[in-house]
């Protein structure tokens, strides 16, 4: 067949040079990543296993990928002491070196980009990678990710200060690096998961002076708050953090307020553990267009999988902590690992059917995780006396996402009362209000930590403000670069030499832009006005 | 769903079907001289080509280009929300060939009695902080200007609503009742939608739905893509472009820029698959370090992508054809958002008085395809590419 005639200025024949292919790509090497990437090993097939770890500290102190705190060690700004620390951690990282397995760490997927219908002129699925001197492209035939998890984050009075730090980024700074810098901390939020990480903490040396409960009960495992308690901590139901207090290098007390009566406490602490939420690390795939779902008993928005952690993507497969976060698979690795194996088998065989009784499901929520962070916003958030920025690079109060306000860099007041914005609600009309038209609108969740620190809780203000529970609310969209990159970096990558011969700034059409007094009455296509570079307006 | 919502509504003197840029402005100026209007949007408003674009507001080309140049400055007045419009333009030319290309616009800007400067690389460097030693030559273009294309969306919408107009979302059209050559009712999802008038502008899918009513509105749709950096700090004008490039910093300080190939896709494609961004991103990227070096620091923090349609010649339809006596169509082809103050006042016109007062729109008229090739698509290469064969099984030893 002859090969239709393609526009010279779209896409078509400008696939930019890929320098690097694997068969099979793994995204992430904790426990689920090295148990595919050791799975698939060996079995003549090409596995590339990498992972963004060790951070380079300035990336950390951005709070990428986690919620750091500006709590690193020492330690953390010497990228050898890192590296040696991780494989010490990760003996099995070893493993997967001598078993052949092409290991890249300190090394970012920064978006997966899928070969199909609206895009396809690049003929492959593509991966974007960053170390810190290189950007490139990298082409696979499969993928596993296994990107991890995230924390919640909450806001209160005085939570940009330095110490306040997600729970699972303390856990990665200690158990990874053994860089956490932290000696006393208070840790917000009990369910078994925020317990675990205090216990962990706790055994490494963090003194945990309180736990702070907005609920009217610990909710997590009791034996874990038993030895927290034994511990030394003082462990506060219906409380919230009302303001953490603290100098130049962070917090050094903060204020818990009881939600009945006046009673407050208050604890010298230099970290405050925001261990409210784990979440499912789910960015890379939902931008790639993986199908997800809110699912109580996976941690909320998680990448829909099957038995055989295959994704809605033919070519993708989701394991460990992004394919659901919960209590028991925290506390042991073997759940994710088997996720990892089972990804890897059905990469490798698109046939394989995995044994149901195998496969470990999540036990039933211990708690109702949509309403629990819905009330923590409430109470921390909405409660707050000082109106604290739930986003803080673009410095959005919750008053003004319910009000959906425009932001406060215009000074805009409205000429007339008659115009009101009508807040979240009258965004809705029909359907549950979206996040993504709320964060268009306030700029919430749109700052340099790409919403890292406030999506979830603008998501619970969107729906608080339309009076719909929190699973109704859309999820907001994640946009490749996942982490960002300078425009230095991503233009290291490679282009076709025919993108620069022929790029224009728009449609490349000359007579788009004919000036309206020396148009042709008639448009033909075959004779049209054709070669010549057009600029747009 | 939005059964109780569409519940109350039975229709509307004016039905506009569509609610991006082109359909809200129309609405909105329906609305402000208290005609009761509906607006019927198959997904979120905004969510098309109109919430996908660079901002800018400067189309010297067009008919409605001296009405665009008068409403924008008024824009946050009239319609009571901010639109984040400034005034004005930089192009900067990094060699020759840039610089004789840009020189239409001062050209164009010269035939409406506008001004134009020429700037060397030094006064480009005075105007532009974070321009660089590669400056060739610029333009200081003192027309048009830019505005945030979410924001004056949205503005649209609170002020629709404050003048009585209703909008449904996640409301898609399924089809029409006619009645003695007449549009009468509107079908969707949600039931009938009754219509004395009937505004189609509904992006790509302005062919499909006008084709319903024996319109031919000749249509395809692409795939663009745009990047948006940290904030920096703010340029004395922030309507900076050039290098094949467009876009704008923002009033937050954010770098908001796209250009280069975009990618023709399937109609059916438009409502099946999320636009989605690719690594293109990272040739945009090359040509804005390019275009402002002191920027090559800056963290891309996202990358977004649009459908976009486009008539044959590129140029918008706003037209009210005689195959139906109620129906006005309208798509603005690609460049809608700077023109939508002119092109929803244009609408109005055509709906109230079957005639545009203000601007001769016989050059955005269907008429001029009636000669056009049935084919026209594979004439000019606007043809989605082949899908390559299922990926092969990983051969595992």
């Amino acid at each position: 067949m002859q090969t239709p005639f393609y526009d010279p200025a779209s896409v078509a024949g400008k696939a930019p040079p890929v320098d690097e292919s694997t068969d099979l790509l793994i995204v992430g090497a904790g426990p689920a990543g090295i148990a595919a990437a050791l799975e698939a090993a060996g079995r003549g097939i090409g596995v590339t296993l990498v992972d963004e770890n060790p951070v380079p500290l300035e990336t950390m102190g951005e709070d990428v990928p986690l919620h750091f705190g500006a709590r690193m060690g020492a330690a953390a700004g010497n990228a050898n002491a890192m590296l040696e620390a991780m494989l010490e951690a990760r003996p099995e990282l070893g493993d997967a070196l001598e078993a052949g397995i092409d290991v890249k760490l300190g090394t970012a997927v920064w978006g997966l980009f899928p070969h199909g219908p609206a895009s396809a002129w690049m003929d492959t699925h593509v991966a974007g990678l960053a170390d810190s001197s290189h950007t490139w492209l990298m082409s696979f035939k499969r993928v596993i990710v296994a990107s991890g998890r995230r924390d919640m984050g909450l806001a209160f009075d005085g939570w940009q200060r330095p110490g306040v730090m997600g729970a699972s980024a303390a856990w990665r700074l200690a158990a990874l690096y053994g860089a956490l810098d932290a000696r006393r901390a208070v840790l917000i939020g009990s369910d078994t998961d925020a317990l675990n990480v205090g216990v962990e903490l706790m055994t490494r040396g963090v003194q945990i002076v309180a736990v702070i409960e907005q609920s009217d009960a610990i909710l997590g495992d009791a034996a874990l708050a038993s030895q927290l308690e034994a511990g030394g901590a003082r462990m506060l139901t219906r409380h919230v953090v009302r303001h953490a207090h603290g100098d130049a290098y962070g917090v050094t007390s903060v204020e818990a307020a009881s939600l009945d009566a006046g009673a407050s406490a208050r604890f010298d602490c230099d970290t405050v553990l925001l261990g409210i939420a784990a979440l499912p690390a789910i960015e890379l795939l939902e931008a790639a267009g993986c199908a997800t779902a809110f699912d109580a008993a996976r941690g909320g928005h998680v990448v829909s999988v099957d038995a055989m952690q295959r994704t809605s993507l033919p070519f993708a497969y989701a394991a460990g902590d992004c394919a659901g976060v919960w209590a028991a698979k925290s506390r042991d690795e073997a759940i994710a690992r088997e996720e990892g194996r089972r990804a890897a088998r059905a990469a490798l065989d698109a046939s394989s059917v995995a044994d149901l009784a195998q496969v470990v499901q999540p036990e039933a929520p211990e708690h109702d995780i949509a309403r629990s962070r819905v009330e923590w916003v409430r109470a921390s958030v909405l409660g707050a006396a000082g109106e604290p920025f739930v986003c803080q690079c673009e410095e959005v109060t919750a008053r003004e996402i319910l009000d959906v306000r425009p932001p406060r860099y215009l000074d805009w007041h409205p000429a007339d009362p008659a115009h009101d914005t009508r807040g979240v609600a009258g965004l809705a009309r029909s359907g549950p209000p979206n996040p993504d038209a709320v964060k268009r609108l306030t700029r919430a969740c749109m700052g340099p930590c790409q919403g890292r620190r406030c999506r979830e809780q603008v998501a619970a203000l969107v729906a608080i403000g339309a009076g719909c529970a929190l699973p109704q609310i859309p999820l907001a969209t994640f946009r490749a670069p996942v982490r960002p990159l300078a425009l230095r970096q991503l233009a290291d990558v490679a282009e076709a030499s025919s993108t620069a011969a022929h790029w224009d700034s728009w449609f490349g059409m000359a007579s788009q832009w004919v000036p309206f007094w020396r148009v042709d009455p008639l448009y033909r296509a075959g004779t049209r006005r054709v070669g010549e570079p057009v600029a747009s307006e | 769903m939005n059964t109780l919502a569409a519940g109350n509504i039975k229709g509307a003197s004016v039905v506009i079907v569509g609610g991006g840029v082109t359909g809200l402005s129309a609405g909105w100026w329906l609305a402000r001289e208290g005609i009761d209007v509906l607006v019927l949007e198959a997904g979120m408003i905004g969510w098309g080509a109109s919430g996908r674009n660079g901002g800018g507001c400067s189309h010297h080309h067009s008919p409605l280009f001296m009405e665009e140049q008068r409403l924008w400055p008024m824009m946050d007045e009239l319609l009571g929300y901010p639109t984040e419009f400034c005034r004005e333009r930089i192009r900067i030319a990094l060699d020759e060939h840039q610089f004789r290309l840009y020189r239409r616009a001062l050209e164009n800007g010269a035939h409406h009695g506008l001004r134009s400067d020429v700037l060397d690389a030094k006064q480009v460097r005075e105007l532009v902080p974070l321009a660089g030693d590669n400056v060739h030559a610029g333009y200081f273009y003192h027309f048009g200007g830019h505005a945030n294309p979410h924001r004056t969306l949205q503005a649209y919408a609170w002020a629709m609503e404050d003048h009585g107009a209703r909008i449904l979302q996640h409301t898609p059209v399924t089809g029409f009742v006619t009645q003695g050559g007449r549009v009468s009712a509107v079908k969707t999802s949600s039931g009938d939608f009754a219509c004395d008038h009937l505004v189609i502008a509904a992006g790509p899918h302005t062919g499909v739905l006008a084709a319903q009513l024996g319109i031919d509105v000749p249509l395809a749709a692409a795939r663009a893509e745009m990047i948006v950096t940290e904030p920096l700090p703010q340029m004395p004008l922030g309507g900076v472009d050039g290098n094949g490039l467009y876009g704008r910093q923002t009033l937050r300080g954010n770098l908001a820029y796209g250009g280069g190939p975009h990618e023709w896709i399937g109609l059916d494609d438009v409502p099946k698959v999320r636009p989605h961004s690719t690594p293109l991103q990272c040739s945009i990227a090359a040509r804005l370090a390019a275009l402002l070096p002191k920027a090559a620091h800056a963290k891309v923090i996202r990358s977004w992508a649009g459908y976009i349609e486009n008539t044959p010649d590129g140029r918008p339809v706003i037209d009210r054809p005689d195959a139906q006596g109620n129906v006005t169509v309208a798509t603005l082809s690609s460049v809608g958002f700077g023109l939508s103050p002119a092109s929803g006042h244009a609408i109005r016109d055509l709906v109230v008085d079957g005639r545009c007062a203000f601007a001769d729109l016989s050059s955005l008229s269907l008429s001029r395809f009636a000669h056009l090739e049935p084919n026209w698509r594979e004439l000019q290469g606007w043809l989605p590419l082949p899908l390559r064969a299922a990926a092969p099984e990983l051969e595992a030893a």
